[in-house]
This record gives structure tokens, C-alpha cells and sequence, in this order.
């Protein structure tokens, strides 16, 4: 994937925005004022920024576990000839969120997140009878810090 | 980086994360983003037969019982240049955990971290942080700098590069009754 061309009003918007937005009547405007830009050409910004694929999402952020939604990071081996046919196999599940491949015998990382708890463990055993590999399943105990904000 | 998006052990009840239908409501239709849109609140108020009162006041109040923990926009971060995205493993000893983790969350580079358990004999750590940067040279040496500053250099770590992301998607709100 290339690197987004960005000007520096595109990297203000991105700065100021992922901290937060107004939940006001009109909050392009009252967030264009801040970054001294008209309500428009935010709108303008966010739309265009959002097709080109820089911004993954505008909305909000949701603690889904609190409204008792199922989530955990799991891993699995995979022998290195046989990934691709395991990721698809993986990814076919819709409770997959993201799956990256990295670089460490347990080289497949994705999380899976699902509407209740139970349903956790009936995608991992899932996966499980799929592939073959057993599953390293490790959801979070504890949260020290969730800021996932880039200075661009 | 924003102090002020810690959540570590936020003094919240159970009980704050009920949501009504309305709410949920809401979260669904904010699943496909905000209305680009000079009034977004009253365009959703107008799709969910809510005022735009209405939804401002339970997006409020969504924020305020941290069911909504940011309300912004979500960069692609390969876009933007971070190519070099490292999950950072490390064993903590049981009774310092909390303390390195709440440290390792304070450095700017360090995007998330959590404890997650140990599965012995496979897997051994039990403390988990991201580190993006442009290079991976630059994240080893941030990986470094955690180790020398936090005293913890000779706890095992791992890092693990990512190569390939294969799939990603906004989650989407819903609970289990409904759909």
C-alpha cells in the first residue's frame, strides 16, 4: 500500500480529529473553526480522505465487550505452504476484524469479535476442526492503554 | 499523544453499559460513519425517527458511561506511512505487571497495551504492546528504549513484525437478541 499524499491541512484534520469531534448542531463547523477552515471544505476533507482510503472510519469508537459482545486476540502456527488457504479459511468467518501475518512461529495474529461472549469459543473450535492447528487464544485481562492515535 | 484517551480501570459499573433500543439503534446506524453532512445529528435523528436533540443527548450520554471511549476519525496507519507495526511480547513477573503496563502505556510510541495470559508451555508472556513506526529499525530502537527505561531489559521479550494485513473491518454493534 502507498503512502498517502497528504497536505497540511489533511494532517491538521487528522491531528485534531482523532482525539475527538463535537456532538453539537453543527459540528463541521464548530470543528472547521478550530482548525481555521469553513465547514465545507471539512466536509470536503473527511469525504475525500475517507475514499482514498486514509481514513479507515469516521465515527465512534465502541467498548463492544461492555454492551456484552465477545472479543479476544487468538494466534495460530501455520505451516508457511499451507497459509494462504488457511487464512481464507479464517478470514471467512465474519467475526474475523483483522488478521495480520507476522513474523514468529505463531505467525497468523487475528481478533475475533462477536456479538456474545459464548460465541467466542464456538469460532475457535470452528477454526480448530477447519485447519487442523490449534488455536492460542488470549483475551485481554487488563487494559493499560488505548490511545491508537498517529501524529502525521 | 492524548493523555486524556487512557482507559486504564475506568470506575465504571456494569450496570452503565446497559444500552437501550434507542442507543443501539444509534451504534447501528453510526456503523457506516457520520453523516458528511452540515447537521449530521438531525440527518441520523431523521433516519431513526429521533430528534437531533435526541441524538445528540444519548451520543452524550453514550460517551459520558464510556460505551462510546472515542467518537473521531480512524486512520489506515500503512497509509500514512507506519509501515512498521510491531506487536511487542514480554513475561512480567505476575506482581509487577500492572505497574510496567501502566508505565509502557505513557511512552508516545507505545499505541496500546495490554495483559493477556499466559498458555504455558506455548506461549510464555503475558504483556502485549503495539509499537508503529516508518521503519523498523526505529521501532527496534524504541523497543529498546522501553526495556532500558522501564529497568525490564533482562525480562524475555519478542517482537513481532507484521507483513501482510489481511483483513480488516469496522466492528459492528449489535447484541445478541437482536439482528
Amino acid at each position: 500500500m502507498s503512502e498517502a499524499i497528504l497536505d497540511a491541512q489533511d494532517r491538521l484534520v487528522i491531528n485534531a480529529l482523532q482525539g475527538g469531534f463535537p456532538i453539537c448542531d453543527r459540528p463541521y463547523l464548530e470543528a472547521g473553526a478550530a482548525l481555521g477552515m469553513g465547514e465545507d471544505e471539512l466536509i470536503t476533507r473527511i469525504d475525500g480522505m475517507l475514499k482514498s482510503g486514509v481514513l479507515s472510519r469516521f465515527g465512534p469508537l465502541v467498548n463492544a465487550e461492555r454492551m456484552g459482545g465477545g472479543l479476544t486476540l487468538a494466534a495460530l502456527s501455520v505451516p508457511q505452504d499451507d497459509f494462504e488457504r488457511v487464512a481464507e479459511l479464517v478470514n471467512a468467518h465474519p467475526e474475523i476484524a483483522h488478521n495480520y501475518e507476522r513474523e514468529h512461529e505463531y505467525n497468523m495474529w487475528f481478533v475475533i469479535a462477536t456479538e456474545t461472549r459464548q460465541e467466542i469459543e464456538k469460532i475457535i473450535n470452528a477454526i480448530e476442526n477447519e485447519t487442523g492447528l490449534s488455536v492460542l487464544n488470549v483475551p485481554k485481562m487488563e487494559e493499560f492503554f488505548i490511545g491508537l492515535k498517529f501524529e502525521v | 499523544m492524548v493523555a486524556s484517551t487512557i482507559m486504564a480501570r475506568a470506575n465504571h459499573k456494569l450496570s452503565d453499559f446497559a444500552v437501550s433500543d434507542d442507543e443501539l439503534a444509534l451504534l447501528e446506524a453510526l456503523c457506516t460513519g457520520l453523516p458528511l453532512d452540515p447537521r449530521p445529528y438531525n440527518v441520523l435523528g431523521a433516519r431513526l425517527g429521533m430528534s437531533e436533540a435526541g441524538v445528540i443527548s444519548a451520543l452524550e450520554s453514550l460517551i459520558e458511561r464510556n460505551i462510546i471511549r472515542r467518537f473521531g476519525v480512524v486512520v489506515q496507519h500503512r497509509r500514512l506511512g507506519y509501515t512498521a507495526n510491531a506487536m511487542v511480547v514480554w513475561d512480567i513477573p505476575d506482581e509487577m505487571v500492572d505497574e510496567i503496563g501502566r508505565r509502557m502505556g505513557e511512552f508516545d510510541f507505545v499505541t496500546l497495551c495490554y495483559q493477556r495470559p499466559r498458555r504455558l508451555p506455548d506461549w510464555p508472556y503475558n504483556l502485549f504492546c503495539m509499537v508503529h513506526g516508518a521503519k523498523r529499525e526505529i521501532v527496534l530502537s524504541q523497543v529498546r528504549e522501553l526495556a532500558d527505561k522501564l529497568g525490564i531489559n533482562d525480562i524475555p521479550n519478542e517482537v513481532l513484525f507484521s507483513n501482510r494485513q489481511f483483513k480488516q473491518r469496522g466492528a459492528r454493534y449489535t447484541n445478541g437478541e437482536k439482528r
